[in-house]
């Protein structure tokens, strides 16, 4: 267009200037070797799940190198985080692992309750609670994990199938607090409601449907021939380089380090339930290719089913419900934390949810909030595992790092 | 190793590189020189009592245009021995500048390229140092305390 103007009936036609690149190529033609050539996937391709452009220079159908585009779910997090109070910025934490909400809030709440001083004063019920919902919340993560890693790579019925049981948990979860997905459950020194009358029975009737469906998922996916042959021996992370990428969760445990932060840091009420910390072995290649990450995943389920039995009884006995009991008993009026830094971290489904606060001590609202997501880190290793790779094998690599882009663009 | 271990250790080897601690932040930190934040932290990476392996988080601080200074904050844990602590470093607002330690620990690169793109902090010696979350062609750096969002991008109207 030459005349540099835009009528209302021409609404496909654009200007020069909005045809330029906003995200270039980190490789241009120069740089190639004359058999390279670069190939771009995304940001639509439902295997990179959600909106991530992988810039992939291959040398015929050996992968030379990737380079990860983001920033296309930018929502400001941080800009927010600094404009709103405390309380406010727990519905943002909601969006940033939107398919693990609970436990993105609660990492942020009990960040803001260590501030206050108030991390110890919390009732034992609310702190159960706190635990069966991230529990339950993180099945439905794993389960869209293994649901989808399944789909990327040609198994179509898993997917069906854990989507058709993480539905029950997504519902379970609305009726408590009223959402599906994002749910602004947990509140700073309390919670929104307590449990609805009957939630315990309906988690404990819940989990006994689950096993044996889990159990299914074991024959038709983690053990099944071609999945094994897709994702063994692929995509092998190394101990040390996982370490030192800052890698953590199920894909740090997936390499063989027993390390989770529920043990390690023994926060709320995990040093009360009995759970183990699977690993990846090696067993059906190296220690941390692909299968293992899938493998510590579906054992976490279990494990994470355990904690909910757990929860449940002691949410029936102990610590039943009384007509006193009041969730927001102690949920601040003013939340105004004294003038200082934390960084306080929580396990994921995902891995380490970190956030850094700089309080002032003069207003309501944090200086600098900053959130360190367990997908932006675990993302960065992907051009380090793929590189070498065939082309096939880089979305069995994507699917196992299992990120939200929700999260590594926050 | 406790935190005052720590501190004595960084004395030892840099006798000029802490400038303050503050004992108010979770995890304690130390404020160190900026000219030297890659030593200290190659020491604390390399020594067998500290072996701070991993970099939980590295965050830039804007200090407002009134104070006049940038700040980066470096949250160092070790795993095995199960040992957190906090480096700082100030600089001054006009020149954001501080070596980067991307060599010591690969999750510093795209936490740095985090920083650069969001608060305008180079990291000097790191590799790719290219805008991360935000477009290439963006204008300005979102988190300063004194940044005012561009009127247009592409042609789009940027307020709403």
């Amino acid at each position: 267009m030459d005349n540099e103007e835009m009528t209302n009936n021409s609404q496909f036609s654009t200007l020069n200037s909005q045809l330029q690149r906003s995200e270039p190529l980190k490789y241009s033609e120069s740089d190639l070797r004359t058999e390279e050539m670069i190939i771009n996937v995304g940001p639509q391709h439902p295997a990179t799940h959600g909106v991530l452009r992988l810039e992939v220079v291959t040398d015929g159908e050996v992968i030379v190198d990737v380079v990860p585009h983001l920033g296309y779910l930018h929502r400001c997090f941080e800009k927010h985080a600094e404009s709103l109070s405390y309380n406010q910025v727990i519905p943002y934490t909601d969006r940033m692992d939107y398919v693990a909400a609970m436990n993105n809030e609660w990492a942020f709440v009990m960040g803001v309750e260590k501030m206050l001083g108030i991390d110890k004063e919390i009732p034992k019920r609310i702190e159960y609670i706190r635990v069966l919902v991230s529990e339950l919340n993180r099945i439905a993560s794993h389960f869209v994990a293994l649901g989808t890693y399944g789909l990327d790579i040609g198994a179509f019925t898993p997917f069906l199938w854990m989507m058709r049981d993480r539905e029950h948990i997504i519902r379970m979860l609305e009726w408590a607090s009223g959402a599906r997905l994002l749910y602004n459950y947990i509140w700073v020194g309390g919670l929104f409601y307590d449990l609805p009358v009957g939630f315990e029975e309906q988690a404990k009737e819940f989990v006994t449907y689950l096993k044996p469906k889990l159990q299914e998922v074991e024959t038709i996916l983690v053990s099944n021939k071609i999945f094994v042959e897709r994702t063994a021996n692929v995509g092998v992370l190394d101990r040390a380089l996982a370490i030192n990428c800052g890698v953590t969760g199920p894909i740090l445990r997936g390499s063989g380090l027993r390390f989770d932060l529920r043990k390690v840091d023994g926060y709320s009420v995990y040093p009360e339930l009995e759970f183990e910390v699977p690993i990846g072995e090696g067993a059906k290649g190296r220690t941390g290719d692909c299968w293992d990450r899938t493998w510590v995943r579906y054992q976490e389920c279990w494990q994470s089913i355990r904690i909910v039995e757990q929860c449940v009884s002691k949410l029936l006995g102990e610590h039943r419900r009384t007509r006193e009991f009041d969730p927001r008993a102690i949920v601040p009026r003013k939340i105004r934390p004294k003038a200082q830094d934390l960084y306080c971290r929580a396990e994921n489904p995902k891995g380490e949810l970190g956030f850094f606060f700089r309080a002032d001590g003069r207003s309501d609202q944090p200086f600098r909030c900053k959130a360190r997501g367990p997908s932006f880190s675990n993302l960065a290793v992907l051009p380090e595992i793929s590189k070498g790779c065939l082309m096939g094998d880089l979305f069995a690599i994507v699917g196992s790092l299992d990120f939200v882009m929700g999260e590594v663009d926050r | 190793m406790k935190f005052e271990e720590v501190k004595n250790l960084i004395h030892k080897h840099y006798p000029t590189a802490i400038l303050s601690e503050d004992l108010s932040s979770t995890p304690y930190a130390l404020e160190i020189d900026h000219d030297l934040i890659l030593q200290v932290c190659l020491l604390l990476h390399e020594n067998e009592q500290t072996y701070f392996d991993s970099l939980s988080c590295l965050t830039g601080i804007d200090n407002a245009p009134e104070v006049n200074t940038m700040e980066v904050v470096y949250h160092l844990y070790s795993i095995p021995y199960d040992l957190h602590i906090a480096l700082k470093v100030t600089m001054e607002r006009e020149k954001p500048e501080v070596e980067s330690v991307a060599s010591i620990w690969k999750t510093a690169d795209w936490h740095e390229r985090e920083a650069y793109d969001l608060l305008g902090i180079i990291f000097r010696g790191h590799s790719d140092l290219r805008r991360i979350l935000l477009p290439a062609d963006w204008e300005g750096h979102p988190l300063r305390k004194d940044y005012v969002e561009q009127e247009l991008y592409h042609d789009i109207k940027v307020k709403y």
